[in-house]
């Protein structure tokens, strides 16, 4: 599903991920780990098409994404759902806004969102909050909103950069029990972590980055940095 | 773009303006300014217009005639004068007329009056008061009327003398000074325009500025240039059409104001009477200006933040 093909990435004479190979199957649980500054962030920004890798190619479903016009990304960005640590929610939409946006950004009817968006919220358990601006949401709250607007749209991958990385032990186990019954469900997840009771938790394939090069990768999800 | 999309982004703009909050209305009061900028440059405009065309009008150039020269044959060089392309008016006065206007002109002045009487008869000329369209074309004027054979009669000229080489002068400086001040005034008013101008688009950048962060993650959830973009310029559109409703609001008592005060300096020109009776003018500049500063101004700053 996933193919990083010898990806090298470089600001400057600064090598973030040095040949990078990786490939990920459909319907897999991976997390990456890593110490900060290891290149994990810049993986999925290659993923996502954010930022160009400096020599390799990058695949998705056989698709380059490199080669993907800046008109057909987001094409390409409506298959993937993103996590990020600080949540992104969109300051002056609602709780149920900021979900209904994913669908409304890909044209789905007005039907279909009022119809989707409140099984969305009672799935991550925030239905009572769904009027509630991001400001009045705690670190728990707004990362399951963020993953209600990752997963809206049923994406055939979702990709969380440290989701966890804001939040206390309970929403951390909250927000991993989610991201796993998505898996569950068919769904490809990949995340970014520090945590090792995270990986613990999920007990999935753990690759593990180690200064932009991939030294460890293992299928049964192993915390070794 | 489909109804559904274009509702959505109606209504999304809208919500961002009405949320906006300081922001919102920051960006409503710099607009407010600018439009009450380039509104008062439109009344500066008329203004200077005004000012200009008073003084031209009261520059023309006198043919005074030959005591023997018959009122036939000075309608006849009337009619040829105002054939002339560059002339606005020609206006006649007789040597009656202008005796009468001289004796009322002199009514105080015994000692003028009594010479006149003295002479006996009417030492005065008539006259033809030519009026260009524009004080630059008075010279091709009196050239016409010192080679028209229409002046002559029987080799004799019937033009006793034309007080253009003593206005001369003045002509002239009027001339350059009403093309320069056109010039400048132009030049000021672009200036302005574009100044505030700038300011607008630069307070739009700024109130975009602060959701760029916003617009990345639209991207990344995979919504379209055009679907992040259209409740910006909705926005811009809203502050722009609620900036120039006020501007049309609070330009009534200023201009009304301003009208009480200045009418007599302007020789009556009144800028509360050129509102009312330039309204629609005014109302559709600003509206446009309004509505076209948001949208540019939008769409341009929002540009530079849709390569995620």
């Amino acid at each position: 599903m996933i193919y990083f093909d010898k990806v090298t990435k470089r600001y400057g004479d600064l090598a973030a991920l040095e040949g990078i190979t990786l490939s990920v199957a459909p319907k897999e649980f991976v997390s990456i780990v890593g110490h900060s500054g290891a290149g994990k962030t810049t993986l999925l920004k290659l993923l996502l098409a954010e930022e160009s890798p400096t020599e390799g190619n990058v695949f998705f479903e056989s698709i380059d994404v490199n080669d993907l016009p800046s008109s057909a990304l987001h094409y390409y960005r409506r298959k993937i759902g993103m996590v990020f640590q600080d949540f992104r929610l969109i300051p002056n939409k609602t709780a149920y806004e900021n979900i209904a946006f994913a669908m409304e950004a890909v044209g789905r009817t007005d039907d279909e969102i009022a119809s989707d968006v409140p099984y969305i919220l009672e799935l991550v358990n925030l239905a009572d909050k769904a009027h509630n601006f991001p400001n009045q949401l705690s670190g728990g709250e707004k990362q399951r909103i963020a993953i209600g607007r990752a997963i809206i749209n049923q994406p055939e991958l979702v990709v969380a950069d440290e989701p966890t990385g804001n939040l206390d032990p309970i929403n951390t186990y909250e927000v991993v029990e989610i991201l796993k019954k998505i898996n569950e469900l068919g769904t490809t997840v990949i995340i970014t972590t520090h945590n090792k009771g995270v990986i613990d938790a999920v007990g999935k394939r753990v690759v593990t980055i180690d200064r932009g090069k991939v030294v460890r990768d293992d299928a049964s999800g192993k915390y070794i940095l | 773009m489909t109804w559904m999309l274009f509702k959505r982004v109606l209504v999304t703009g809208w919500k961002n303006f009405a949320r906006g909050g300081a922001v919102s209305a920051a960006t409503v009061l710099i607009m407010t300014v600018t439009l009450a900028i380039i509104a008062s440059l439109v009344f500066i405009s008329a203004l200077l217009s005004y000012t200009l065309n008073t003084i031209k009008e009261k520059v023309d150039v006198s043919v005074y005639f030959v005591t023997t020269a018959s009122e036939g044959e000075i309608f006849a060089v009337k009619d040829q004068i105002e054939k002339l392309p560059q002339v606005a008016n020609v206006t006649y006065t007789s040597a009656d007329e202008a005796l009468t206007a001289f004796r009322a002109r002199h009514a105080a002045d015994q000692l003028t009056l009594q010479a006149l009487d003295e002479l006996g008869g009417n030492p005065l000329d008539a006259s033809l008061s030519v009026r260009a369209k524009d004080p630059a074309e008075y010279e091709s004027i009196v050239r016409f009327l010192e080679t028209s054979p229409a002046l002559s009669v029987g080799g004799a000229s019937i033009v006793d003398r034309i007080n253009y080489a003593q206005n001369k002068e003045v002509i002239d400086r009027l001339t350059l000074a009403i093309q320069a001040t056109r010039e400048i005034g132009f030049m000021i008013v672009v200036l302005f325009a574009i100044a505030s101008i700038l300011i607008a688009f630069a307070t739009v950048r700024l109130a975009i500025y602060t959701a760029k962060d916003e617009i990345a993650v639209m991207r990344l959830v995979g919504a379209s240039n055009s679907y992040i973009q259209g409740p910006f310029i909705v926005t811009g559109v809203i502050t722009g059409v609620i900036a120039s409703a006020l501007v049309l609001l609070l330009l009534w008592p200023a201009t009304w104001y301003a009208g009480t005060k200045t009418a007599s300096w302007f020789s009556g020109f009144s800028v509360a009477n050129y509102y009312a009776d330039h309204f629609s003018i005014i109302f559709f500049i600003l509206l446009l200006s309004g509505i076209m500063l948001g949208a540019v101004a939008s769409v341009l700053a929002i540009r530079k933040y849709l390569n995620v």
